[in-house]
């Protein structure tokens, strides 16, 4: 076996939504146990390409492996198990406000998992620790709990069933950058911790920084730079360039066209 | 030429919305019959559904009944056919009336509940976040609403048709001088199982009709809070003018041969 196993590859994912090309041919490899970061602008089709591999998109044409099982084109049923495979924390947490806090941390153990109501609860009250968060937490509803507490909640559904491979949507959007440094970090020690391998989309640089191994940029429905995060600094790429350092001025001109 | 174009636009979005709707009803139909089961689920939707909505189908019970005898009092009185009051009243309550305006009063309080409920889920991710978490959205929100909405009306009609009944008796005995056991017994002269049947068995298929459009326009609905008030608007409307389209149908099935 060697050093770089392919967990994830996703080979010449084309995506069109109408006439609006999202994704357009894009490649991307993610290895066993590091953790790769996509940064792009706004409205640049990363959710729609973490959604592809989640299978809650079907790309148009193109193959997603995962663990070296085919994804695109499968039957529903198969492509539940091998998704099984993966957590996802979303941007806005995702909650199921009909249930209390630690009834969504128990969710996938006790529909998922089909474990017993006190075995989940004793489980989702331990990753609810983990993540930082009381007891009388747990007892609360969604609504009650701030925008932070709402990530550490879906960080911890989306570790309960400890999967191999972790999601994490602009995990630090819409938070302050103290609570948004607080997620970072627990997102690094949760990934280490399960030994997970990670992938994230966001625009926050700062957090890019904290989480990535390795940072692909994602633009025009293409990778165009992919490397080592010590590396993204003197790319020699321009586009590169005038993102990460947040210059509206350059060759990425934003489109201001609604959609 | 531009007629044509619009023309044109309107049939496709029609016929794409009518293929959409029937996907919707057959993947419905086929996710009933596929395991995981949520009886707990159910059940809550019964009661939300069938108990909750007693006290507006009881009042608008009662005063359908008591406006039917005061109404068919006026007209029968110029023929001296008073006597027929205690038919028409039955009749019209049991064959008509209790499951067309209970149809109509359950798809305002419960077909506008589910698409908004639904509706925000999917808007902010939660029915993604179902899907990522081993759990069929269909099978969890759509089977158990659909289920209980067609095994619960058929109830809420029985009710209704007593409380209607009984009204018509009230109007027809303090207010018309009628004899009270003349007129029970005038009910129950009249009345033949054929009448409560057809009755229940368009409240079954109302109340499929209702869950079913609440559970679509909801689970479809995009673009933030205005696209789920959107959606809550179709499921009412579109579940109204069907229940009303039903009805006929139902009607000439039942009742074309026997008169």
């Amino acid at each position: 076996m060697t050093q770089k196993k392919n967990k994830i590859s996703i080979k010449n994912v084309k995506k069109t939504f109408g006439s609006k090309i999202v994704l357009n041919g894009l490649n991307l490899d993610l290895f066993s146990g590091e953790s790769l970061v996509v940064i792009g602008g706004s409205g640049t089709g990363k959710s729609v390409l973490l959604k592809n591999i989640l299978g809650l998109l079907e790309p148009d044409s193109g193959s997603i492996k995962i663990d070296g099982s085919e994804i695109v084109g499968i039957n529903s049923k198969e492509k539940e198990k091998t998704l099984s495979k993966i957590g996802m924390l979303f941007q806005n947490a995702a909650l199921f406000d009909s249930l209390s806090v630690w009834e969504n941390v128990a969710f996938p153990l006790i529909q998922g998992k089909k474990a017993s109501k006190e075995m989940a609860k004793i489980a989702a009250f331990e990753k609810l620790k983990a993540v930082g968060l009381s007891e009388e937490v747990a007892e609360l509803y969604p609504v009650e709990i701030s925008g932070g507490m709402k990530k550490r909640v879906g960080l911890a559904r989306a570790i309960v069933t400890e999967p191999e491979v972790l999601f994490f949507d602009e995990p630090t959007t819409g938070l302050d950058p103290i609570m948004g440094d607080i997620i970072n970090d627990l997102i690094v020690s949760c990934v280490k911790t399960l030994g997970a391998t990670a992938l994230s989309i966001t625009h926050d640089m700062a957090s890019a920084f904290k989480i990535a191994d390795r940072i692909a940029m994602l633009y025009q429905g293409k990778i165009i730079w992919v490397g080592e995060t010590k590396d993204i600094r003197n790319t020699g790429n321009d586009y590169v360039e005038q993102f990460i350092n947040g210059r509206a001025n350059g060759p990425i001109k934003m489109e201001f066209r609604q959609i | 030429m531009r007629f044509f174009i619009f023309l044109g636009k309107h049939s496709l979005s029609l016929f794409s919305t009518i293929g959409r709707i029937s996907i919707f009803t057959i993947t419905a139909i086929t996710r009933c019959f596929v395991p995981p089961f949520y009886p707990r689920l159910i059940a809550r939707q019964i009661v939300e559904i069938g108990f909750y909505s007693l006290p507006v189908v009881g009042l608008t019970a009662i005063f359908t009944g008591m406006v039917l005898a005061l109404q068919s009092y006026t007209g029968f009185a110029r023929f001296n056919a008073e006597g027929a009051i205690a038919n028409v009243v039955v009749l019209s309550i049991t064959r008509e009336l209790a499951p067309v305006l209970a149809g109509l009063m359950v798809a305002g309080r419960i077909g506008a509940a589910m698409a908004a409920e639904i509706g925000t889920m999917r808007v902010t991710e939660q029915i993604d976040a179902l899907s990522t978490l081993s759990t069929n959205p269909f099978n969890y929100l759509v089977v158990p609403r659909i289920i209980s909405g067609t095994i619960a009306l058929p109830f809420l009609v029985i009710v209704a048709d007593v409380i209607g009944v009984m009204g018509g008796y009230l109007v027809s005995v303090h207010k018309l001088g009628f004899n009270p056991t003349l007129y029970l017994q005038k009910t129950w002269e009249f009345i033949q199982p054929i009448d409560i049947i057809s009755g229940l068995v368009k409240a079954s298929v109302f109340g499929f009709i209702i869950s079913l459009l609440g559970c679509y326009h909801g689970y479809h609905s995009e673009g933030g809070a205005q696209g789920v008030g959107r959606a809550t608007t179709n499921a009412v409307v579109g579940a109204s003018i069907l229940i009303l389209a039903a009805n006929y149908m139902i009607t000439e099935i039942f009742f074309s041969n026997i008169q």
